[in-house]
Formats: C-alpha cells, structure tokens, sequence
C-alpha cells in the first residue's frame, strides 16, 4: 500500500493541494482566503502538468546538438528527453491563472469599498439589510 | 482571403479588442461603431464558413502553418459552423442593443464595456472553432475572464456574485484543465481529431476515465447544470442589462457545446453508455434541473432572477437531449441550443428595454405595460410563446425533438418531465402577460364598464438602438420554428454521429 | 383515393384571416369602420375560397399543398379531404353571420378592448380552418395550440375576476391537453414514421396492444379536453363569460369542433375502424361519450345561467357526435360527422338568442325571461326553431343527424346506444322547452316591454338566417353546400366502397 502510494508521489501531492485549496475555497469565510484557496488549487493542477513531463532515468531538456542543418550527431531518442509540452503549456496555464487572480482581487477592492469588509457573512447581513430597507420602501 | 476565413473570426475581434481602449482614450462615442464594425467580420467570416461546410463538408485550417497535431488546427464542421453563426449574430445584436444599456448602467465606460464584449466574443468563437483541447481551454479562460469583468460593473451584489463566479468559474475551469491532462498523459496528444483516433483503443484505461469525469464535471459547472449552477442565479440577475443579454444566452450554450463535443467527437458516444453510465447519470440530473430550475422560478417575483432560474432548466433540456443517447434527442438537444439562445437572449434585451424605461423587473411593474410598450410586450408575448413550447414558434420544434428522443430512449420519466415544464413555464409567463395586458383587478368591482374612467396611458416605446435587435430576434424565433426542418436538414443531421 | 390536386388555396383559406387579423391590429380604435371592413372582407374572402374546394372535393380529388419539410416524413401541409371540409365549409359559412353579429354586440354593449377582440376572433378563425385542411397531425397539432392561444384573449375578455379565473382554468386544461397530444403524436411518429391522415389509419400493425390502447386514451383525452368530453369538460362552462358572440363561434362552432374534429380524425384516419375492431375498445370509448351525453344533459337542467345551461347542451351534443363516430357503422358515422355541421348551424343560432337577449335587457339567467318572447319574437322563435332541432323534431336539421345515430346505433346491436340517443334528445326537450314556454305563455315580467321592442338589426339578421339555414337543411340537406354528399363521400373514403 506505502509503496503504491510512494509510486504515484506526484499525484497524491496534487491531490492533496486540490483539496487544501477546495476547503479554502468551500469552507472560509474570508473572501481573500478564498482566493488563496484558488491560487492553491491552481498551483496544484499546474504542478500535475510539470510531474507528468518527468521521465525516469537521466532524461534532460530537449535541447537538440547538430550543425542546425538537419544532421545531428546522434539520433533523437526519445527517452533522453522530458517532454517539454506540459510545461510549455502550464506557461499559459501560469498567465491565465494570474489574471484570473488579478481580476479576483481588482472585484475584492470593490467590495471592499462598497461593504467596507471582506467577511463574507458581514456582506450577506448588509444587503440582507439593505434589500429589506428596499422593500420597506 | 477565403482561404483565411476562419482565421479572420478569431483574429478580427481580438485585435479589435485590444485598439478598442485605444479608440475609446480620446473618442468614446466611436467605441460603438468601431465594435459593430469589427463584429460584423466574424459574422460575415462564419456564415461563410458554415456555407462551405454545407456545400463541401467540414475543413480545418491550420494556424500559422503548423499541421495537426501538432500545431493548432481550427476545425470547422457542422456544428462548429452553426455555433459560430449563432454566436456571431447573438454577438452583434448585443453590441448593436447595448447602447441603452450602457447610458443607464455605466455610462463613462464605454471603451471598458466594448473592449470585454469583443473579448467575451472571441473566447467564445474560439472554443467553437478550435480543435485543440488545450486552446480550448485558453479560450474558455478568456471568455470568463471577460465575462467577470463585465459582470462586476453591474448593480449593487455585483461584485460579490462576480467574486463567486470568479472561484466557482476557475473550479470548473481548473477541471477541464486537469481532465486535458489527463487525457495528454494517457495518449499525448491534444488534438481533438486525434485523440478521437487513439482514445477507443483505451477506453478502460483509468486514466481516461478520471479524464472524462473531470472533463464532465467541469463543463457541467460552466454550462450551469444543476446542481453546479450555484453562482449563475446571481451572476446573471446583478450584471448589468445588455451584459446579461450577452452572457447569459452564449456562455451556457457554448459549455453545452462543448459538452456534445466530448461527449460525441472526443469519445465515441457508446462511452457514455457502455464504459461508463454517464448518459443515465446526466439524464436524471437534467431532470433534477428541470423540475428545481422550475419550481425555482416559480418561486421569484423578480423576473430578470426568474428568467436566470429558466435557464437553469433550459440547460436541463440541452442536457436531457444529449443523455438519451439517440438521433432525434441530440438533435432536438443542438436545436435547443440555437432556440434557447434566442429565445434567452430577447428576453433579456426586453428586461433591458423594460428597466430602460424606468420600470422595475417585480412582476407587479408589468401592469399596463402593454399600452406603454405595445411592440416590446408583442416581442415578449411571442417570446413567451415560444418558451412555453407553442408551435409555430421555434421552441416547440426542439421540445418536440427532445420528446421523440426521450421515447425512443423509453424513458418516460424525461418525456412527462419536460412536458411538465412547458406547463411550468406556461404558468410563469402568463402570470406576467396576465398582469401586463389586463386592467387591474383591484381598482373597483366595475372593471368592465370604465370607458368614462380608463386613463390615457401614454406610449412610451423603448429606443430604436434596443427596439429594433428585439424584433429581429422575435421574427427570429418565429421563422427558426418552421424552418427547423431546413436547419435540421441542411446542418444538425451531419452534426449528429453517424452512428446513431 | 382519387386525384390530387396541388393548389394554395387552402394557404390562403387560413392566411386570408391571419393577414386580416395583423390589419385590424394596425387600424386599431381609431378607424373602427375600416376595421370591421376588415373582419367582414376576409370572411366573404375566406369562404369563396373554402367554397370553391366544394366541387373538386366532390368530384373526388383531394387539394394538398406543401409548406415546408418540418421532419424527415413529416410537413408542414395542407390536405382537404371531404371531411376536413366539412369542417372548414361550417367554420368559414358562420363566420360570416357572427362577423355582422359581433359587431353589433359589441357596439350596443360598448365593449372595450375592441381590436384585440377582432384580432383574436380572426385568428381562431385561421387556426381553425387550418386545423380543418391540416394534412397530418402535426401541422394539426401546431394550428390546434394556436387556436388554443388565441381564444385566451377572448375568454378573459372582460377582465374581472371571474373572466380571469375561468382564462386561467381554460389555459390549464387546454394546455395541459396540448401536452398531452404532443406526447401522443410524438409515440405514434416512432412507432409509424408517418403522420399522414389515412382514410381507415394508419397505426395498424405498429406496436403492442397495451401501448396502442394508451395511445388513444392520450390522444382522446388531448382532443377530448376542448371536445368537453366528461370529466375534461369543466372548462367550457367557465369560459361561459366570455363575451357572446365568442360563445356562439368558439364554444359551439370552431374551437370545441376542432377539439371533436381531432378526435374523430384520430378514431378514423389515424386508428381506424379495423384496428378499433381488433383492439376492441370502441365499446368502452362509445360507453364514456355515451356518459357524457347523459350526465352533461341531467346537469344542463339544472343550470340557471343560460348560457351555462346552453354549454351543458353543447357539452352533450358534442359526446353525440364521437359516441356517432365511435359507434363505427356506416350509418352511426354519417349521423355523427353530420351532427357537426347541424349542430353549429342549430347552437349557434341558441347563443345569438341569448346574446341579443342580453344585449337588449341584460338579462342572462332562464327565470328572467318570463314573457319576454312578446318583446323579442323573432329572436325567441329563432330559438324555438334551433331548439326543436337540437331535441330532433322535424324538419329542422338534427333531426336528420339524429336519425341517421339512431340507424347506426341499431346497427351495432348495441340497443343500449340507441337509449342513450333518444334519452339525451328527451333530456333536450326537458331543458330547452321550460325556457320557450316562459318566453311565450308565463305573464310577462313588469320590466317587459308590450310591444316589439327587439335587438338591434345587425344582430337579429343573423340569428334569423342561421335559424332559417337549420330548417332549410332539414327539408334539402344538400342545398347550397352539399353537407351530405360532403358527409357520405368522408364516410365512404374511411370505409371504403
């Protein structure tokens, strides 16, 4: 069973982050919590996509030696190198998950302004007062 | 130039997108014509599109030179062809609507607003066209993130409803991204086309399937279905009106795209059924949504929050259609797809022209609003109509379609639930009519002798920019009806695996 | 069948009304002559053209037109067989009369909402006749939840609380049907991948015994709903306060017609006597219209409410026809398909009797009439005329439908039928008659006028002509628009020789 779980390291270590950043997410009340939560949970999927470009062996970037000229001095082989896509793609997968946060944190300064907290349970009782207000009106 | 077609959909708009703050710095007034002038290339682009793959079946194109798979390739079939018309249309209609909108909600942010419509825009034409799991997701993230931007300018729980979106939004995203990752580590591949070769060979792989229930899991967020659609009652009800009238009918339609896109292009459709229950699992969820998304809007008085509750049951039918796993139920379902977005989208720009006017969204604001707007409340009538699955109208046609798909599937549960909720929705929306076309019951006992008493009510019509989007899309929604069988004929049966 | 001829005339027959409806709205309240110029132009228009479908139809040809492919199999199309004739000839002749009528009423009564009134009238009218010529079930299907939209404007018409409550009982039901038939066309297109009508069906050898029994159960149940037949038929006499001329049409003519016109088109060109035969559920079917026919005539007597008591008789005369239809004889089937039309002819001119009634005295209930037949004796002796003919008396036309019932029921050898036949035209003797004697023989009420003081012209013409046209076709049933050789032809295409 340890050995299972030490086989597939990787993965329990991301799962293990998904779900820290899933309570975060589910569980906090603090709406900047939250969005920690997501950076957390980001960060694991994208640590997934690094692991499963990892070959075993002394496989290294796929930098290519030659003349530049289509002759290179050894053939590829593809066990020699990590598959550089997965990390080539968390790249975007960076990019997309920073905006992702900016754009969370530019909506926390609004309502920040507006609510003057970020205590999700503090907001809810406002505009539960203030739509009560409303229909008093 | 035709060659370069499709490239000019995605392309046009993006970087429209990025001149539009340009443009917007010293001229505001010109955001406008600027944005309607750059949607019109998508539209004229993927009409162009849809017409060579009606005539010469579907192309791809491969961006920047690169062929599959390892480059990007934007593939254009059926299907795709007809998103990217729908979405397209949709699009500049909404642009051409949202002037109203825009003066009321949140004038002074004009270059803010079209920059994030022609983004949205090209998000969502781009996991349409494109044929790469991992460019999927790119264009996903682009579509949302615009999207939570627009949404957050909107009324005063904005932002909160935005913040929620935003993590409940990247959840399903994150999944999609996980169910790509796994798919690349079991085949490494991205490409859709060949993936759909490789992955039959490894259906039982387990890798696979945690692949497609994240896959699953995380459209279903997107696309709304119950009971993941937690953030869209508030998400859609608090953004501003022509933001609504953009996002809601396109962002739950293009999930459900992409839903039969894995489900029937991804995978071979026997997956769904054979290897794994997805198709009964789904089914009974849809019904689930069907029935709460109806009571749901049953339950509001608010009627921009009921329509959003609709919707819920809307995605319930696309949903249904695809769970039956037959011919006539993906094709009422795709139908649906189309019909929902119209009928969705005009029942929004009629909230935004209603709210314009300076009518609140209570059922109770409704009263005599037929003499005040007599074309807007038409719109509504026939939309209404439509919705509650009359014929000619465009929604009976799909309805119809869903229903032979659920008794060729023998399950009879589906087939009562969605008759069912057309009577829900009959009842919804006749409560407004009733209150927006009858004099009111309360003043006095003698409603019927009052020709002496009854007050000139002034005719107060909302403006051409909104009035006119809206009766194109109602003559929309009534000519889509009876030439459902063209559309179907024509697109939607090739879209539909051959298998079936 | 014989030949077919392709032609648009039964488009324009349901378009020349739908085209008309959009002109009134755009008149609307100001032009008010030009709009019931409108209304008046396209009856005349609409039956020319249904008129002129009369001879071919005869001479045996069907009329077909194709709009548009709606499913693989399945179109949206036009397809006039003589007995959707029938029903297109009835709607589009009363039309006319009910036209000068309904103008007439509502100007005594000075009716507000007069352009949605005449909208809606003129599109029932279209559906209707499209419900008529409809060449399947689905486009059947489509112009019947038109219809069914359209007459909610009508039935709500005076918005108080009552018409608001009897709209909304009326949209529950009709809606809930449409769901219904949806479902039941929708298992009848998987199981036949046709939904063409077939003279003698066209179910035959698809699908168990049990399904297709639920099939006609839904199927009756759908139609049955606006046919009023028992326990569906709550509705009909709620939607009593609509106005009038909307009773007379709608309630009597076009859209509970469509309702028994589906069903019959069910029982004979979608199922078919044979298949009926083999399931052997025509007997229970005959024995619930037959129910029907009885219990709506005990209630009908004791109603007050004229026109409550009028839609009771309705409700009954409808279950005649589909107890004719379901009796599956040659003769049952004549008498009931024909009772369509004399029963329009005879129901109508009841409801124009009460309407001008209560347009000159605003008296709607049977114990205020005392003696009123002194004040209103052209109306009161129209009504005597159509209430003779609905309890069969000669010459007038029931008498002739009621016969030929009566023929078939023999036929059967199911005596019981024949019963219920002659018990529901005692029950019709029992609750019309009090209301001709109190006209003519009680002592006049005190607010009776003495000498002849009738409704207003527009509205006694009509009443009059539609009780003349009820003994005509009692003496000649094939005058003018050949009714019978109509119902003959209809009997022998489902028949056969």
């Amino acid at each position: 069973m340890l050995e299972y779980i030490l086989a597939k390291y990787n993965f329990w270590i991301y799962v293990i982050l998904m779900m820290i950043g899933l309570y975060a997410m589910m569980g906090k009340r603090n709406l900047v919590k939250k969005l920690i939560g997501m950076n957390i949970f980001q960060t694991s999927i994208i640590l997934f996509f690094v692991s499963i470009g990892v070959k075993a062996g002394d496989a290294t970037v796929p930098i290519l030696k030659g003349d530049g000229h289509g002759h290179g001095e050894h053939l590829i082989q593809v066990a020699d190198y990590l598959n550089p896509l997965p990390h080539v793609l968390m790249l975007t997968a960076i990019v997309v998950s920073i905006a992702t946060t900016g754009v969370a944190l530019a909506t926390l300064i609004l309502i920040y302004k507006r609510y003057n907290t970020l205590e999700e349970d503090e907001i809810m009782a406002i505009r539960k007062d203030a739509s009560s207000y409303k229909t008093q009106r | 130039m035709s060659d370069q077609l499709p490239a000019f959909i995605i392309i046009a708009p993006l970087l429209g997108a990025f001149l539009t703050p340009v443009i917007g710095w010293r001229y505001r007034h010109l955001c406008r014509p600027w944005a309607l002038m750059i949607l019109a290339v998508p539209l004229y682009a993927a009409g162009g599109a849809l017409l060579q793959v009606i005539e010469s079946g579907p192309f791809g194109y491969n961006l920047g030179g690169w062929a599959p798979p390892w480059g990007i390739e934007y593939r254009i079939d059926h299907l795709s062809g007809l998103m990217l018309v729908l979405i397209a249309a949709i699009g500049l209609l909404a642009a051409i609507s949202a002037k109203p909108g825009i003066t009321m909600d949140i004038r002074g942010k004009e270059a803010n607003f079209y920059t994030l419509l022609l983004l949205q825009i090209t998000g969502l034409l781009g996991i349409v066209i494109t044929g790469d799991l991992f460019n999927i997701f790119v264009f996903l993230e682009i579509s949302s993130l615009s999207g939570y931007g627009l949404i957050a300018h909107g009324e005063d729980g904005a932002p909160m409803a935005t913040f929620n979106y935003i993590i409940i939004g990247t959840i399903g995203a994150s999944f999609y991204l996980l169910g790509v990752g796994y798919l690349y580590m079991a085949t490494g591949s991205l490409n859709i086309a060949d993936l759909a070769t490789i992955l039959p060979n490894l259906y039982h792989s387990k890798v696979i399937l945690v692949g497609f229930a994240f896959f699953t899991t995380g459209v279903a967020i997107k696309m709304g279905l119950f009971p993941l659609h937690t953030w869209m009652p508030d998400a859609y009800t608090t953004a501003p009106n022509p933001v609504s009238a953009l996002i809601a009918p396109l962002m739950t339609k293009v999930a459900a795209y992409l839903m039969i896109r894995i489900m029937f292009t991804l995978f071979q459709p026997d997956f769904a059924i054979s290897v794994v229950p997805v198709a009964t699992i789904l089914g009974w969820m849809s019904v689930v949504a069907i029935i709460v998304g109806g009571i749901k809007a049953l339950a509001q008085t608010d009627i921009k929050r009921m329509v959003t509750y609709i919707m819920i049951a809307e995605v319930g039918y696309i949903v249904m259609g695809i769970s039956v796993m037959n011919r006539p139920g993906l094709t009422g379902a795709i139908l649906h797809i189309v019909n929902d977005a119209c009928m969705i989208f005009c029942l929004f720009l009629i909230i935004g022209a209603i709210s314009y006017k300076g009518h609140g969204r209570e059922i109770y604001h409704f009263q005599n609003l037929n003499k005040k707007m007599p074309w807007t409340m038409a719109a509504f009538v026939i939309t209404a109509l439509s919705m509650c699955g009359i014929p000619p109208a465009c929604g009976f046609f799909s309805k119809w379609y869903l229903i032979l798909g659920t008794i060729a599937a023998k399950q009879w549960v589906f087939a009562i639930t969605l008759l069912a909720s057309s009577l829900i929705n009959a009842i919804l929306f006749f409560r407004i009519i009733e209150k927006a076309y009858l004099a009111p019951l309360d003043s006095g006992a003698h409603s019927h002798d009052h020709d002496h008493e009854e007050e000139i009510i002034a005719r107060d019509e909302a403006p051409a920019s909104l009035l006119i989007p809206i009766l194109i899309t109602t003559a929309i929604i009534i000519i889509l009806g009876p030439f459902s069988g063209k559309i179907i004929d024509l697109v939607i049966q090739h879209a539909v695996p051959a298998t079936f | 069948m014989g030949e077919v001829i392709y032609s648009a005339k039964p488009l324009w027959a349901v378009l020349v009304s739908m085209i008309a409806a959009f002109l009134i709205l755009l008149t609307g309240e100001k032009a008010r002559n030009l709009r019931e110029g409108w209304t008046i132009l396209a009856a005349l228009i609409k039956f020319v053209i249904v008129f002129s479908l009369i001879e071919p139809v005869l001479a045996g040809k069907t009329i077909e037109y194709t709009l548009i492919n709606l499913l693989p199999g399945v179109a949206l199309q036009f397809r006039v067989d003589a007995f959707g004739l029938l029903f297109g000839v009835v709607a589009a002749t009363l039309w006319i009369p009910t036209s000068f009528y309904s103008i007439g009423y509502v100007r005594t009564l000075n009716e507000h909402g007069q352009s949605r009134y005449f909208f809606s009238f003129a599109m029932c009218l279209s559906s209707a006749i499209g419900v008529a010529f409809a060449g399947n079930l689905l486009t059947l299907l489509i112009f019947y939840e038109i219809l069914t939209i359209a007459t909610w404007p009508l039935v709500i018409h005076h918005e108080d609380e009552s018409a608001i409550m009897g709209g909304r009982k009326y949209l529950i039901y009709t809606l809930t049907a449409g769901c219904t038939l949806l479902l039941a066309i929708g298992i009848t297109y998987s199981l036949a991948g046709t939904l063409d009508f077939t003279g003698g069906g066209f179910l035959a050898g698809h699908g168990t015994p049990g399904l297709l029994i639920l099939l006609l159960v839904m199927f009756i149940a759908g139609f049955g709903v606006k046919a009023g037949i028992m326990p569906f038929h709550e509705w009909l006499p709620s939607a009593m306060v609509a106005p009038t001329p909307v009773s007379a049409l709608l309630h009597a003519v076009a859209v509970v017609k469509a309702g028994v016109f589906g069903c019959v088109r069910v029982i004979l060109f979608v199922f078919g006597p044979e298949l009926l035969h083999q399931l052997g559920v025509w007997t229970i079917l005959a024995g619930v219209v037959a129910f029907t026919v009885v219990v709506a005539g005990l209630l009908a007597l004791g109603q007050d409410h004229l026109k409550r008591r009028l839609a009771f008789s309705t409700i009954n005369n409808l279950a005649l026809i589909i107890l004719g239809v379901s009796l599956l004889s040659k003769n049952a089937m004549t008498g009931g398909i024909l009772h369509i039309a004399n029963h329009a002819f005879m129901k109508i001119t009841l409801f124009f009797c009460a309407g001008a009634i209560y347009a000159k005295t605003h008296k709607d209930h049977v114990s205020q009439l005392d003696g009123l037949g002194r004040q209103m004796p052209f109306t009161f002796a129209a009504f005597t005329i159509a209430a003779m003919g609905l309890s069969g008396i000669p010459p007038v036309n029931g008498f002739i439908s009621k016969w030929f019932l009566c023929l078939g029921a023999v036929e059967t050898h199911q005596i019981i039928f024949l019963f219920v036949i002659l018990t529901s035209a005692m029950l019709d003797v029992a609750f019309f008659f009090p209301i001709i004697y109190n006209g003519y023989f009680k002592k006049p009420l005190p607010d009776v006028a003495a000498k002849i003081d009738e409704a207003p012209m527009i509205m006694v013409i009509p009443l009059c002509l539609t009780a003349l046209f009820s003994i005509v076709f009692g003496i000649m049933p094939n005058a003018f628009l050949n009714f019978f050789n109509i119902v003959r032809l209809a009997v022998t295409n489902v028949l056969g020789g």
